[in-house]
């Protein structure tokens, strides 16, 4: 398994990649456009790419995942794409009856130069129907950068602050996370009585229940009303700052809606300061169910934590997810000796390294990487456990290393997608899955008369 | 429950004017009395919902990424070499797994100061890196979108590192709004091949007997493995496979073979075609999949070789294959007999299933596919009537000339013509002719069709891929994956027959089918008796 990589690291200057840790800008966009309700995503350009993205959504979900295409050709390709859109406006309404067509662009409109704006103020678009917009150009940061555009377009083009004093209501831009760990951020929410409009909101659509009936626009999704209602929040919690900075700022610029940037809430640390933001916002105790999750979860790291402590990790992956991850496995009492992600963003580095100074570790920190240097790192400094979405498992296989899937994609698994991993509940299923690999794989290992009934 | 015109006119009603001008082109409800046509290869409607991919995918992701020895460099933003990477099935096995890059994804991820400023230079970078890493035989370099508008001169680039680096390198114009679907890049893959590759080679005469290439044949989940088995225990020479698990190396020196088998029509039609022309080797049309398609084709194979030994050893491995086989598919055909399907797969399998489905007793009732043309539907006699449209008129048709060296008649001419009489040798039937009267066969089929189609015929099971896999679960319909086989396989050959008719046959017999409905739906909410006189 990937025997042509070598342990001798030469340095590559080239800025090519080998075995990327990100993938490009319009998935992330067209999942953030899943995220409100009765929206099909449009992608503006090539089908090539529409095709991939509903694939790769598709195989992480193992849901229905539409979205239309404007099918350019080489024609359009040269001379722009203005009427593949304007066609594929008044087609995708009429056939599909959408409430909003989300429409991103891929590199190939970027680089022609549509004017998407233009474009969609001069088709026609039926009564009481809506057409968003972002630009999306794969050759800039990486898929979470698209998330990220696609739901600052969302606000731009649809929050509306139309009450003198705030609402007693949090906006909530959970970033690029499982819809299982939305319905669980939501039910913090919920247990802290505040309301709320989280933005985008996947769960009820990319998890949608068997029925026996196809419906092509799901129950989940953020609604129109609570789109614009974000705009009269008291708050924005932006949870990630690569996914959820830029649009809660503009939200901030927009309606005025004041914005504080937290951590992803995986692990005790990032879950306390969720709880903590959400209580000294709204003045509100954190109810005893709250604080009994807690106590579990303690009680769960301290009971294990002699299975972890002084491990190795090497952790990959999103931005946000990583920088969570790395805090809560410092938490624990491991060693988080490579970290890496393929999103590029000096601030990733910084974190992560002030993360490991303040713990005492050295380690392997860097932003835009890719799989190629994680491995070959690995090699040079094996660890004992590897955290990180599908395409780990070619290092864990070559280097024989327990193996845990957290992030996007995993595709190699089912369920995933349904269980969240950030909040306290999150927490507690984390430790799960990393002392699982650790003990199965201390099983694996044992001599007979070393294989122990208790561990 | 069958579809007449009147019934497909209601359906396309909803579409807007022009679209349903369109769209009625590419929908044929099968009349055997009359000779039918098809639209095809013509550009997607904008905003239909196709399944249709793009010519970067048809040449990087289908022909060129299974060649196992080379290093497949895309160059473009992420994106594209990403989602080709390790997702389709295309297994391969190495001696030397150091020159195995099956699992790599090498790309020159592309930023904006490339496409402002041009890429050619982090091109030539890349190249000079992955050379001083891993030291491959060849690479190949695949264009993406803004490539070609950009400008970069991916020949210029591939000439100069080639000389630098003495080793091949070839460079593939396949940007994906080429063309109208994948068919594009099948067409610039299999040009950039024959140009470049297939005859560099030095062997001049195969050194075993009965010499064959097997083309259009991708090894997913094993299934050219599956078909090797069988032909090497006949006797075949295997000289290459295109490209399942197929090598640089081996390509080199598929001009020496005698014989080429076409798998996959659409995909390599053109090499097979200009192999013919440029080495004198015929190409048979072949069908791995199904039991009987098998036999025949390994009974076409023995007749085109003509020879007593070669045609009994043929038999006898048919009989010991059988006599696995028969009781097996026997089982499963008692839980799929008289169920019906539908078949909509890329370019070829939306053809090639329906006879394993017929053996399993299940009758394909739409057929189709998302980028063949007209000669994968109609047969290749219409090839003269196809008038290439503007969309598609860029792709460079490659013209290739008798190699005085190398060009050998394999057969006279006639015997070419009477075993033409006997087997498909340069010819490919299409996929009409094996619909039956009232069947529909639709080309491009978008989602709104799907879901029409599935109201009025309800198939028992579906055959397509993973974007419609799970649309059409939630209708409690199950749904095979006929690109990715469900990570299952091999689905070709007699053992593929059987892992197929298992495959198919669980699908029906889940329990989980059966708890999609929740009992309190089925039950009133309030129990009690009503008394009579009351």
């Amino acid at each position: 398994m990937l025997d042509g990589t070598p342990k001798k690291i030469i340095e590559r200057h080239s800025g090519g990649v080998i075995n990327p840790a990100k993938t490009c800008q319009p998935i992330g966009a067209m999942y953030a456009a899943l995220g409100l309700h009765g929206c099909l995503p449009h992608s503006h350009g090539s089908q090539g790419c529409c095709s991939y993205h509903r694939m790769h959504l598709t195989r992480h979900f193992r849901d229905p995942i539409m979205a239309s295409s404007s099918s350019f050709t080489e024609g359009a390709s040269v001379f722009g794409g203005g009427a593949n859109l304007k066609t594929s406006i008044k087609n995708v309404f009429t056939i599909y009856n959408p409430d909003i067509m989300a429409v991103h662009t891929t590199c190939l409109s970027e680089t022609i130069g549509d004017d998407l704006n233009s474009i969609v103020q001069s088709a026609e678009i039926p009564e009481g129907k809506i057409v968003l917009y972002a630009n999306t150009p794969s050759y800039v940061g990486s898929h979470i950068t698209g998330f990220s555009n696609m739901t600052k377009g969302i606000i731009n083009q649809l929050a509306e602050s139309t009450l003198e004093e705030p609402k007693e209501q949090v906006t909530i831009l959970p970033g690029f996370v499982n819809p299982g760990d939305m319905r669980e951020i939501k039910r913090i929410v919920k247990k802290m009585d505040i309301d709320y409009v989280m933005l985008p909101d996947t769960s009820g659509v990319v998890d949608s229940p068997m029925t026996g009936e196809f419906v092509m626009y799901p129950k989940g999704g953020t609604t129109v009303e609570e789109i614009k209602d974000s705009g009269n929040s008291q708050i924005t919690l932006a949870l990630g700052s690569f996914a959820s900075a830029d649009p809660a700022n503009a939200l901030d610029k927009k309606c005025g809606v004041p914005a504080k940037v937290l951590h992803t809430p995986i692990g005790i640390k990032a879950t306390d300061s969720l709880l903590m933001a959400l209580s000294k916002s709204f003045v509100r105790e954190i109810p005893y169910d709250l604080e009994e999750e807690r106590g579990q979860l303690v009680d769960i790291m301290t009971d294990t934590h002699f299975h972890f402590h002084g491990k190795k990790v090497a952790i990959f992956g999103d931005p946000d997810i990583v920088i969570s991850l790395t805090e809560f496995v410092l938490s624990l009492g491991m060693k988080p000796v490579h970290v890496l992600t393929g999103t590029p963003g000096k601030s990733f580095e910084n974190e992560i390294n002030k993360m490991l100074t303040e713990a005492g570790i050295e380690g392997n920190v860097k932003a835009a990487g890719d799989l190629f240097t994680l491995h070959q790192w690995i090699k040079n400094l094996p660890v004992d456990l590897l955290i990180g979405n599908t395409y780990g498992k070619y290092i864990a296989r070559a280097e024989d290393i327990p193996f845990v899937r957290i992030g996007f994609p995993i595709l190699d698994r089912s369920v995933h997608s349904y269980l969240p991993v950030v909040g306290y509940k999150g927490a507690i299923r984390i430790i799960e899955m990393i002392s699982n690999a650790l003990l199965d794989r201390a099983d694996r290992d044992a001599k007979d008369e070393d294989f122990e009934l208790v561990m | 429950m069958a579809i007449n015109s009147k019934k497909l006119d209601e359906i396309l009603d909803l579409y807007p004017s022009k679209v349903k001008r369109n769209r009625k082109n590419h929908i044929v409800v099968r009349d055997t009395t009359t000779v039918q046509e098809i639209e095809a290869n013509t550009r997607t409607v904008p905003g239909i919902i196709t399944n249709r991919g793009c010519a970067f995918a048809g040449c990087k992701g289908v022909v060129l990424g299974p060649l196992k020895d080379m290093i497949h460099i895309v160059h473009g933003p992420i994106g594209c070499g990403y989602y080709a990477w390790a997702t389709r099935r295309n297994k391969a096995q190495s001696d030397d797994p150091k020159n195995n890059y099956i699992s790599y994804c090498f790309s020159t991820d592309m930023q904006e100061s490339d496409i402002v400023f041009g890429g050619e230079k982090k091109l030539a970078k890349v190249i000079d890196e992955v050379v001083e890493i891993f030291h491959p035989k060849a690479i190949t370099i695949s264009a993406t979108c803004p490539v070609g508008l950009i400008g970069d001169d991916l020949n210029a680039v591939a000439k100069a590192a080639e000389a630098k680096h003495l080793i091949k390198i070839l460079s593939f114009n396949c940007e994906g709004y080429k063309g109208v679907s994948q068919s594009a890049g099948h067409h610039i893959a299999n040009n950039g091949l024959v140009e470049h590759v297939i005859g560099s080679g030095d062997m001049e005469e195969a050194s075993g007997k009965y010499p064959i290439n097997l083309l259009g044949e991708y090894n997913i989940g094993g299934d050219g493995w599956e078909i090797a088995r069988v032909l090497k225990d006949i006797g075949y020479d295997i000289i290459s496979v295109m490209t399942g698990d197929g090598s640089y190396e081996e390509l080199k020196n598929a001009h020496v073979s005698d014989l080429n088998l076409v798998q996959c029509h659409r995909s390599i039609n053109y090499i097979a075609e200009m192999l013919e022309t440029k080495y004198g080797t015929p190409w048979l049309k072949v069908n791995f999949i199904g039991v009987q398609s098998t036999i025949e084709s390994l009974r076409n194979m023995a007749l085109y070789f003509g020879d007593q030994d070669l045609i009994n050893k043929t038999e006898e491995v048919i009989a010991r294959e059988i006599a696995v086989v028969e009781s097996v598919i026997d089982q499963y055909r008692m839980i799929c007999q008289g169920k019906t399907a539908f078949c909509f797969v890329g370019g070829s399998r939306g053809h090639h299933y329906q006879g394993l489905f017929a053996e399993l007793g299940i009758e394909t009732i739409l057929a189709g596919y998302e980028f063949a043309h007209r000669d994968d539907y109609e047969g290749r006699d219409v090839l003269p009537h196809i008038k290439t449209d503007a969309d598609s008129k860029n792709i460079p048709d490659l013209k290739v000339t008798q190699d005085e060296q190398r060009f050998r008649l394999k057969l006279s001419p006639e015997r070419a013509e009477e075993l033409k009489e006997k087997i498909p040798l340069s010819q490919y039937k299409g996929l009409i002719q094996d619909m039956k009267d009232g069947t529909i066969m639709v080309d491009d089929l978008n989602h709104f069709e799907t879901e029409e189609f599935i109201k009025i015929l309800k198939p028992d099971i579906f055959a397509s891929g993973v974007k419609d896999k799970y649309v059409i679960q939630k209708m409690g319909i199950p749904s095979k994956q006929l690109h990715s086989y469900d990570y299952s396989g091999p689905y070709a050959g007699f053992r593929g027959a059987m892992k197929f008719a298992e495959d198919v046959a669980n699908s029906f017999i889940s329990p989980t089918w059966n708890f999609i409905t929740p009992p309190w739906k089925n039950e009133p909410l309030l129990e009690g008796k009503i008394e009579e006189g009351k």
